[in-house]
């Protein structure tokens, strides 16, 4: 059976379909302290929304709503139009702290395996499954291999690998690339992106770094602090065709980098 | 092998001062007579009996014990609501030295193994609790979550994140508790119980046979160290090699 996931799904028409992911005034608040107030937002099936702000603003407390890990004290968080009830089975989640999320004592391939047994898929499928799904992070060499014995990037991939083995509509991404160096970084970048056009995956970035919000993004979503709310959306202008070098020197990219630059300056200040 | 320097030594002084003296004692015997007396509890296995009863209540105490600590502790550290409403009854309980519950367990089964394994498995049962707990609180908390996301069920979390994890120091619990046992065992069987090797060195102190009580207690030792020993080794076969390298 061909994986869901190399279908190649069509490019959303955000404007018209109806969206699949509803924040309608949302709140969260921790006792006396408000950490998000007021949060609408629309994301619309096979989006990818980068999530920028000041350190401590809530962008990871955004994501744990609509991950299902949070309830919202005020509003309502709702997906494909109904309410999200906790952690959805086609909601993904990498997390940032890749070395905790994963299990030390599987392999890449045991560990991909994790999400497949939650999912009670039999035995005898999950081989080939595994296979495919390492290869797609190009780990296909590597299944054999512990954690340990990986690198920052190749454990973050294994993490990738083992989320799209939940055969996702959405997955979400708390600074998945935030410990890794540029290099790394810039190439995982890449990899993302070709990931999410082939499966059509809609994806939730948070970011420190602007110009990867600008890189991978079709929209940036800025936080402003105190209490966390949702201060400007800005649409990423540039061709859905991206390369590390020209994009970036793209006039768009700089007026968009300036932009969000000068808010977090604000924001922060 | 520079450990085994200062005990050897030791004895060989004690036995040349026995022999250069002439040592005569009700109370004191000299190496000689205490290997004497060991090879002759060996050679008519009276040792090895008593030392199988012992072992047996002891592990079987072990295995009660610590068995329904570490599951009590795994739920407690798992379900910290549980862990609030136990922890009075706990904490009241856990001082309670094991040699205090002897003259409740013996109105309860009388003489015998069942006495001495309900004394060992409430000796061990806190220190595994206590242990097992610790270390399911202590995992991090960013597992929670990921199991939450792939919607693994609480018994799919437990076999496959939470007990692999908490395997190690599960584990060296275990050790602790095993020493805590041999050395309860024993207790049992000096204060009350009329079987095993505790009672065949208070046997021997009673009957004036020092080397024998000497014997006894060497072989005690002896069980003791060897016990940890095959622990440690285990230990290290277990976890030190392989996927956790
Ligand atoms: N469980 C909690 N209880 C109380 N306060 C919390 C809790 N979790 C987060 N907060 C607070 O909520 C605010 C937002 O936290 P959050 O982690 O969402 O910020 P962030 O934007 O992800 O920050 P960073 O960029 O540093 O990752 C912070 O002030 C934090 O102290
Ligand atoms: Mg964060």
């Amino acid at each position: 059976m061909p994986a869901q996931i190399l279908k190649v799904a069509p490019r959303p028409q955000p404007v018209t379909a109806a969206p699949l992911i509803r924040f309608a005034g949302v709140g969260l608040s921790f006792g006396r302290t408000e950490i998000l107030r007021g949060i609408d937002l629309e994301i619309a099936a096979g989006e990818f929304v980068s999530v920028i702000g000041p350190s401590g603003c809530g962008k990871t407390t955004l994501l744990r709503l609509l991950a299902g890990l949070q309830k919202p004290s005020a509003g309502q968080v709702s997906m494909a139009g109904r309410p999200l009830r906790g952690p959805a089975p086609d909601i993904a989640v990498v997390f940032q702290d890749y070395a905790n999320a994963l299990l030390p004592w599987r392999t890449a391939a045991g560990n991909v395996a994790l999400a497949l047994e939650a999912r009670g898929v039999p035995r005898p499928e999950r081989a080939a499954r595994i296979a495919e799904l390492l290869q797609m992070v190009g780990l296909g060499a590597h299944a054999e291999r512990f954690p340990a014995q990986m690198s920052g990037g190749m454990q973050q991939r294994l993490q990738i690998a083992r989320c799209l083995a939940q055969d996702p509509s959405v997955l979400l991404m708390d600074e998945p690339f935030g410990a890794l160096d540029a290099m790394t970084r810039h190439k995982l970048q890449d990899e993302l992106r070709g990931i999410v056009r082939r499966t059509g995956v809609t994806a939730f970035f948070v970011t420190h770094d602007l110009e990867e919000a600008i890189y991978l993004g079709d929209r940036v979503i800025a936080l402003a602090p105190h209490p966390g709310r949702i201060a400007h959306s800005f649409p990423v202008t540039l061709p859905p065709q991206r390369d590390q070098l020209s994009t970036r020197e793209d006039p768009a990219f700089l007026a968009l980098r300036r932009a969000l630059f000068d808010f977090i300056q604000e924001a922060s200040a | 092998m520079k450990g085994a320097v200062l005990p050897l030594g030791l004895v060989l002084a004690w036995q040349g001062t026995a022999t250069v003296f002439g040592l005569q004692s009700d109370t004191l015997s000299d190496p000689l007579q205490v290997l004497a007396a060991l090879a002759a509890g060996l050679g008519d296995a009276s040792i090895l009996r008593a030392t199988v009863q012992t072992v047996g209540a002891a592990a079987a105490g072990l295995m009660l014990g610590a068995g329904l600590g570490a599951v009590t502790g795994l739920v407690c550290g798992l379900l910290p609501v549980l862990s609030r409403l136990l922890r009075l009854l706990i904490e009241v309980l856990r001082p309670v030295p094991a040699v205090a519950m002897i003259p409740i367990a013996l109105l309860v089964f009388g003489f015998g193994a069942r006495l001495e394994i309900s004394v060992v498995g409430f000796a061990c049962f806190f220190p595994m609790l206590i242990l097992t707990e610790t270390a399911v609180r202590g995992l991090h908390p960013l597992g929670r979550d990921v199991a939450r996301m792939l919607r693994l069920s609480l018994p799919q979390r437990v076999v496959k994140m939470v007990l692999p994890a908490i395997l190690p120091r599960l584990f060296v619990a275990l050790r602790l508790c095993a020493g805590i046992a041999l050395i309860v065992a024993v207790t049992v069987e000096i204060s009350s119980n009329p079987m095993g090797l505790g009672y065949r060195l208070m046997l021997a102190g009673q009957s004036m046979r020092p080397a024998d009580m000497f014997a006894t207690l060497l072989w005690i030792g002896l069980l003791g160290w060897g016990l940890n020993l095959a622990l440690v080794r285990a230990e290290h076969w277990l976890f030190a090699t392989g996927a956790r390298a």
